[in-house]
């Protein structure tokens, strides 16, 4: 029997040497090197270009003059404490949340947060407004960030129940209503008076609340065995589905006071209503992609321990369903906070329809790059941080091995 | 102990006796509702003295239309005016899909580059694009790009004769000649017959372990002919600058002749719709890829199959079947979302209905009109994907 002699040779080395990760990364054939060099150039150029522009051509005086118009409309500005108070609302239950969902997480301030968190900082300090909106902010921040750390310091001492954070958020939806639009003590604000960022994010909201009941229903309802259920819900859903938002929005402007006795409804209430009614299907369609995720073993464990089949429905699947349908929910969510632009084209001024209307202002006129890339960027961070954080809460829901 | 002495079980303690009334009752209060809604629908337009009727698609439309592929004026009917608003969407969306894979599939691949600039430029696309919305991108390549172009008189000329200012952009277009549908009969045919040589080498390489070489040269051929045909047989137009009659020299102050000229709206759309549901795409074409775990790439090689062959054989037919499924709702969506022309004014099918709305002031027969054109475009998608989905599924027995 003839034994190899293993030829000795050194292991290969792990570690890289920053020149030896750019040969193997940017310049590993002549393919990729031009390939790299190409892009290096046409970055550096594109970046010089816009710096140019940005330090030269644009005139970003129409930003620091509008930022009320941008993010509250012409909501009236002797009430402008109550959306200052309901941004703390919504810090400080951010800030629940965060901690809430990052208690799984080993390191709290990991450098994706810290990066976010100084950028935030930055800018709120920065912005080119009064010194004491800018105070405001920035203590508004803090209380965000104290509450989140506190929980994820305190835990698992002083722990808040998902339950509680369910019925903070169930509060702080009426609170912020209350103190949106007044009434029972505050002077009211008509909805005519809402616009900019205010809105959108307003409409954004109610209608993802409000479709999730019709949704679960619908799911339920296109999954059930009863023929008739299942295809009054399949037709909602496909047809709902098959159109575009802008028909229903339309529908829902022109159409809703032909449907109803009375047609005195409010403009922004009844494109809340096409919203919701819209994405009540797609919202059927995640959950029902939830609802199928759930293995059959799950219903015949529980019929077989004698559960009828409403309260199998939901104590045993509607909570697996949910928590797989969570990412799906999320982007939907997404794409609705974008949705709501379409609104614009009906006449309500959320945040692109308010900068179409100062656009429309002689002062700013042809201002179109400036305008637009500010609320670019605007919709980018909140989509972009909703989608990390959307991440972030299916690791920590994952209860799987 | 017989059978007959067994009491029958009370009829509401029969599961199937309440499935049944459950469902009665659910479908007569939709049923209920949706009469109501009419009813109600009845009397307020009565109320304002109209009622439901189509007859009005016979009348003369009489508004203008900016760009139509079919001869219009404004004296054709209503419903001649819905069909030049379809056709301008479906002029949009067909070659909107064709552009949106292409650029979908090359950025989805470029993230599995070796090279790292590469693949952070395409995750970098993906994660802009898909988290800005549509609607303000479409207004931002209309305005802030498009619009921007500089004027007639200084009309930018690109290479391969492509001129570009504010009355819009002209590109080399075949003429559309008896020749030109020849020549595209026979790419056809080529391509059909291509396809089956390609089966052919396919099945003779893994079956009877030839090196597959003849067929390679023939398809080699076969592309030089094809290649041959695009280049000379269509007879392309470049479009080119009037000749001053005075200074025999080209006129720039007009807008160049012959080609196709493509307005700045319709530019508009096209590159909006590509560009965003591209990132959509890529995303799918990047999971699609990732899900074929590395063990197939490696047990088809220990079979001793080249890479080009691993990727046909074994890779492409498991990434496509998690593909295809989720592209279909891309293309629907792109085809939804071509209805924010409005905005840009390309007059497609949802933009002339809003104004044969404005013109009749009849919101339930346009609108109903409206749904089931995109019902009928979406169902239509489907059924094509379904289609392709049928040829790459798992075939289980």
């Amino acid at each position: 029997m003839v034994t190899a002699t293993p030829q000795s040779s050194a292991p290969p080395s792990l570690q890289t040497t920053p020149l030896g990760w750019i040969k193997k990364n940017l310049f590993s054939s002549w393919f990729n090197s031009l390939l790299t060099i190409f892009i290096v150039g046409f970055f550096l150029w594109a970046t010089k270009n816009f710096v140019v522009w940005a330090a030269t051509d644009a005139k970003w005086d129409v930003l620091p003059k509008n930022w009320n118009l941008f993010f509250a409309g012409v909501y009236p500005n002797n009430q402008y404490w109550r959306l200052f108070l309901l941004l703390g609302f919504i810090s400080a239950i951010s800030g629940l949340s965060w901690g809430y969902f990052s208690r799984s997480v080993a390191r709290f301030l990991s450098s994706k947060v810290l990066w976010g968190i100084g950028i935030v900082t930055l800018l709120t300090v920065s912005a080119p407004t009064h010194l004491p909106f800018r105070l405001i902010l920035l203590g508004i921040l803090l209380l965000g960030l104290i509450i989140a750390w506190g929980e994820h310091r305190l835990y698992p001492d002083v722990s808040l129940s998902g339950q509680w954070l369910s019925l903070s958020y169930f509060f702080f939806f009426i609170i912020g209503f209350w103190l949106i639009q007044g009434n029972l003590g505050l002077p009211s604000v008509s909805s005519s008076l809402w616009g900019g960022l205010l809105l959108t994010v307003l409409m954004a909201l109610v209608s993802i609340v409000l479709c999730f009941p019709l949704g679960l229903l619908l799911a339920l309802g296109r999954q059930s065995s009863l023929p008739a259920i299942s295809w009054i819900s399949t037709a909602y859903i496909e047809v709902i589905r098959g159109v575009p938002l802008i028909c229903i929005l339309f529908m829902g402007q022109n159409m809703i006071q032909l449907f109803l006795p009375a047609d005195n409804l409010d403009r922004v209430l009844r494109a809340i209503i096409a919203l919701t009614l819209f994405s009540a299907a797609y919202m059927a369609e995640n959950i029902r992609g939830g609802l199928q995720a759930v293995p059959r073993g799950q219903y015949e464990a529980a019929s077989s321990l004698g559960l009828i089949k409403p309260l199998t429905i939901s104590l045993i699947v509607l909570p697996q369903a949910l928590k797989i349908s969570i990412p799906a929910i999320v982007g939907q969510f997404i794409s609705l906070f974008q949705d709501t632009t379409l609104v614009s084209i009906i006449g309500l001024p959320e945040l692109l329809g308010m900068s179409r209307s100062i656009l429309g202002n002689p002062e700013f006129l042809g201002r179109y790059q400036e305008v637009y890339v500010f609320i670019a960027i605007i919709y980018w961070i909140f989509c972009y941080s909703m989608s990390l954080g959307s991440r972030q809460v299916e690791k920590s829901l994952d209860t799987g091995h | 102990m017989t059978a007959d002495t067994t009491e029958r079980i009370a009829i509401w303690r029969d599961e199937r006796f309440w499935k049944i009334v459950f469902q009665v009752i659910v479908l007569a209060s939709v049923i209920g509702l949706i009469a109501l809604l009419i009813h109600n629908m009845n009397v307020n337009l009565q109320k304002t003295n109209r009622e439901f009727d189509f007859g009005f698609l016979r009348f003369s439309a009489s508004f203008n239309i900016g760009e139509t592929i079919i001869p219009y004026s404004p004296s054709d009917s209503f419903r001649y005016a819905f069909l030049v608003g379809l056709l301008n969407t479906v002029r949009v969306i067909i070659p909107g899909f064709i552009l949106t894979t292409l650029l979908g599939v090359f950025v989805g691949v470029a993230s599995f580059s070796d090279n790292w600039l590469v693949r952070k430029l395409s995750l970098v696309y993906v994660e802009v694009i898909r988290n800005i919305p549509l609607l303000l991108q479409l207004i931002f390549w209309y305005f802030a790009v498009f619009l921007n172009l500089p004027r007639v008189k200084d009309q930018l000329q690109l290479p391969l004769s492509v001129f570009m200012s504010k009355a819009g952009i002209s590109i080399p277009w075949p003429e559309l000649s008896q020749g030109f549908w020849g020549w595209c009969g026979v790419l056809f045919v080529g391509a059909i017959a291509a396809w089956l040589i390609w089966r052919w080498r396919t099945l003779v390489i893994v079956e009877k372990g030839q090196s597959g070489q003849p067929q390679l040269m023939i398809l080699l051929g076969m592309a030089i002919a094809s290649l041959a045909i695009f280049f000379f047989g269509f007879n392309w137009v470049f479009p080119s600058l009037l000749i001053d009659q005075v200074t025999q020299e080209p006129d720039t102050t007009r807008t160049a002749v012959g080609g196709l000229k493509l307005s700045l709206e319709y530019t508009t759309l096209l590159t909006g719709l590509v560009v965003y549901t591209a990132a959509f795409i890529a995303e799918i074409v990047r999971s699609g890829i990732q899900s074929v775990s590395k063990g197939q790439w490696e047990a088809a090689g220990s079979l001793g199959l080249k890479s080009g062959l691993v990727m046909q054989l074994v890779v492409l037919p498991q990434a496509l079947r998690v593909i295809i499924p989720p592209l279909n709702s891309q293309y629907m969506n792109l085809a939804k979302n071509s209805s924010l022309a409005l905005v840009i004014g390309y007059p497609d099918l949802y933009s002339v209905n809003s104004t044969i709305f404005n013109q009749t002031g009849k919101p339930v027969e346009v609108f109903t009109m409206i749904m089931f054109t995109y019902l009928a475009i979406s169902l239509t998608i489907s059924i094509v994907m379904n289609w392709i989905n049928k040829a790459v599924e798992l075939q289980t027995r």
